[in-house]
């Protein structure tokens, strides 16, 4: 046994945690690309979303206004659920969860690989929902200052979401369970989102947009960490 | 090379294993009979660090679950009836994939040595969803030996193939098997079982009911000894 | 068969007690509150229940941590009982709330962030049932149960906190000023009698629930392990 033991010790070597990381996020980015299945049910999806808020809030100039902020991020909540959980179940269906927890790499690194990935999905649909909501309801929607928000909605979102997904796809409720998991504890993102949303688009000063965005960042770093501790207690048995 | 003592494991209230002694030497082809329900499953993924022991001891490659859970990793391949492989990527794309997260530096070499082996190096650019049930299950072995691991553990491999895709099967497993490594095999088909193995184990009860080497097998029927064991 | 503990079945008994005293103290004792009249009565018991009840959340919350430490299934079961006898409890206080609140607000609802989080909190711990009934594994629905918990109860002060960046109508009758223009009234010494005596009985019916409903779950462990026992 001395030439096994002479090998790598039992800690995985310094560097690998990210190369692990990135390896999870690539073969989700690249098998995406390949079938587009997750990205295209999220994009018609969220357009079709925005065509129901059309109706059932007669989106008119005056409304558009004041609720711009809330449709979008209804929209971003109802497409998110959708993408993770096709981006769990993908891992379930063929064992590949196996595959990952059986690699001998840090559990949280297949949990970063899954946020980042998610969070991606989720960032190409909305970078194209804003331009085309743009353009049917005549509000300009890029500025700085939303992109910001969005970006940092969608990490809280992600963060939580894969864990819960990663929860959700091994009951036998699956794909009806995540929203009712998910929705309940984003509350706060989605609220201080949409307040930070609408202050940028009706252009309130900066001070008045602080509280919501670092009630954000908050919820973002809080989260983040805790779903990084307890990660190891879904996937493992 | 693996060492199991007193296995016990608990669903809840429900023990499955109920104190396993087994031990695999260096080399040695184990093939893990016994009935549906028998607990088989759960101790090979219990050896692959997939599950954790309520009780008892368990060493694989020198290291000691669960505790060095990643060294065991490192040297241990896992074959299912489940390929464990991406259905949108192809062929090679999963086995990098797959080297990446093993930390296999030279991987581009070791992927076209792993896909001759299995015989699949002319469809490495196909997608994996387009295999037959054969071929995804032999390019999950491809997967399994990618890292060049010392033990391998095989969970009903023959699940669900036909005839010729388990004549090639076989091959695969015996070229896997040849280099020297140890190989923990479960399995319901006793005929495959005997066409492999060095030493079978009878899984019983939540307990290994009985052991016997190739060599002991009276007149070489695996069978009737498979069935005496059950009957006592 | 294990027979009730005699303090659980005093506890009964004082339970039932308290109860009784407490509706006295707040349906007759309490003097008539000047602003709102007799509606101002369902206070105690909002209060109580909701005092109660968010310690039993809390505790929840600490079950969490203790059985992903430990593992041990005795924290799982404290947590579901916690969880079960605060959820019936909170409802409770939602309920009453409502019912003063459409004299005292004009309405049943509204949209104010103690309301809308104790909304949010109830339908987190449900969504908790709900995946807990989706997982057959006692240990996985153990642990799934102790992940979410932990993530709902941090989630839920967050959630209060976040609407609170919206402006509120609830009155803070102990420790705010200028509470009396949304409702809110100054306590008289007879009030605080009912008030103080309310609290300490929802105390003693929610240990005595939940150390019933934990008892229950032990009871219903051992079922299972009998009806295993005879099956083998």
């Amino acid at each position: 046994m001395n030439i096994t033991e002479s090998r790598s010790a039992s800690q995985p070597a310094p560097g690998s945690f990210l190369k692990a990381v990135s390896a999870v996020v690539w073969k989700d980015l690249q098998a995406e690309f390949r079938s587009r299945e997750l990205f295209s049910a999220m994009l018609v999806f969220s357009l079709l979303i925005i065509l129901i808020f059309n109706f059932a809030l007669e989106l008119d100039i005056k409304t558009r206004q004041s609720v711009t902020s809330g449709v979008l991020w209804a929209t971003f909540a109802f497409a998110g659920t959708l993408g993770l959980n096709r981006s769990m179940a993908i891992e379930k269906d063929r064992g590949c969860m196996d595959g990952l927890l059986l690699a001998p790499v840090d559990r949280s690194a297949i949990y970063f690989g899954k946020v980042i990935s998610n969070l991606a999905f989720m960032l190409i649909v909305e970078i194209i929902v804003l331009p085309v909501y743009s353009v049917l309801y005549n509000i300009n929607l890029f500025q700085p200052g939303l992109l910001l928000v969005i970006l940092l909605g969608s990490i809280g979102y992600a963060a939580v979401g894969t864990l819960l997904s990663a929860m959700s796809v091994q009951t036998r409720t699956r794909d009806i369970l995540l929203p009712i998991l998910l929705f309940p504890v984003v509350i706060p993102v989605i609220l201080s989102a949409v307040k930070a949303s609408g202050g940028y688009l009706e252009g309130l000063p900066f001070e008045e947009i602080l509280s919501p965005l670092s009630l954000l960042i908050a919820y973002d770093i809080i989260f983040t960490a805790v779903a990084f501790m307890v990660f190891d207690n879904v996937v493992e048995e | 090379m693996i060492t199991v003592k007193k296995l016990v494991k608990r669903f809840g209230l429900k023990t499955v294993l109920r104190g396993v002694d087994f031990e695999v030497q260096p080399g040695e082809f184990v093939a893990l009979l016994g009935p549906n329900g028998a607990g088989k499953t759960t101790f090979l993924r219990i050896l692959a660090s997939l599950s954790r022991p309520s009780l008892g001891q368990v060493t694989v490659a020198g290291y000691q679950l669960p505790h060095e859970a990643a060294a065991v990793r490192a040297r241990l391949g896992v074959v299912s009836h489940l390929p464990l492989l991406y259905g949108d990527l192809t062929a090679e794309e999963n086995l990098r994939f797959y080297a990446r997260m093993y930390g296999i530096t030279d991987h581009h070499s070791r992927i076209t040595e792993v896909l001759e082996m299995v015989g699949l190096e002319n469809r490495r650019r196909d997608l994996v969803r387009t295999f037959s049930r054969g071929m995804q299950q032999r390019l999950a072995i491809g997967r399994a030996v990618l890292h060049d691991p010392d033990v391998i553990l095989f969970d009903e491999p023959y699940t669900g193939l036909d005839q010729d895709a388990s004549a090639m099967l076989d091959d695969v497993l015996k070229t896997v098997a040849a280099k020297g490594r140890t190989v923990v095999m479960t399995s319901h088909d006793l005929a495959r079982a005997e066409d492999l193995a060095t030493r079978f184990d009878i899984l019983s009860r939540g307990v290994i009911a009985a052991s016997i080497k190739r060599e002991g097998l009276q007149n070489g029927n695996l069978l009737s000894f498979y069935k005496e064991t059950l009957a006592a | 068969m294990q027979s009730k503990p005699l303090t659980l079945t005093l506890l009964d008994a004082l339970s039932i007690i308290v109860l009784g005293v407490a509706t006295y103290l707040a349906l007759f004792f309490a003097p008539t509150e000047r602003v709102m009249g007799e509606v101002q009565r369902v206070f105690y018991f909002h209060i109580g229940t909701a005092w109660t009840a968010l310690m039993g959340f809390i505790l929840a919350a600490v079950f969490s941590v203790a059985y992903l430490a430990t593992k041990n299934l005795k924290w799982d079961r404290y947590q579901v009982a916690a969880v079960e006898v605060s959820l019936v409890f909170f409802f409770l206080t939602i309920v009453l709330g409502s019912i003063w609140a459409r004299p005292a607000w004009n309405t049943w609802w509204t949209w104010d962030p103690r309301l809308t989080t104790a909304a949010v909190t109830e339908l987190i711990y449900i969504a908790y049932f709900m995946l807990r009934q989706g997982i057959d594994d006692p240990e996985r629905r153990a642990r799934f149960g102790a992940v979410y918990a932990l993530i709902g109860g941090l989630s839920a002060p967050v959630t209060f906190f976040a609407i609170r960046l919206f402006r509120t109508i609830h009155p803070v009758v102990i420790g705010g000023a200028n509470a009396e223009a949304q409702g809110g009234f100054a306590m008289t010494a007879d009030m605080r009698v009912a008030f103080f005596f309310a609290l300490f009985a929802f105390t003693i019916i929610f240990i005595d629930l939940y150390w019933n409903r934990i008892r229950l779950g032990d009871l219903q462990d051992k079922v299972e392990q009998l009806k295993l026992k005879v099956t083998m």
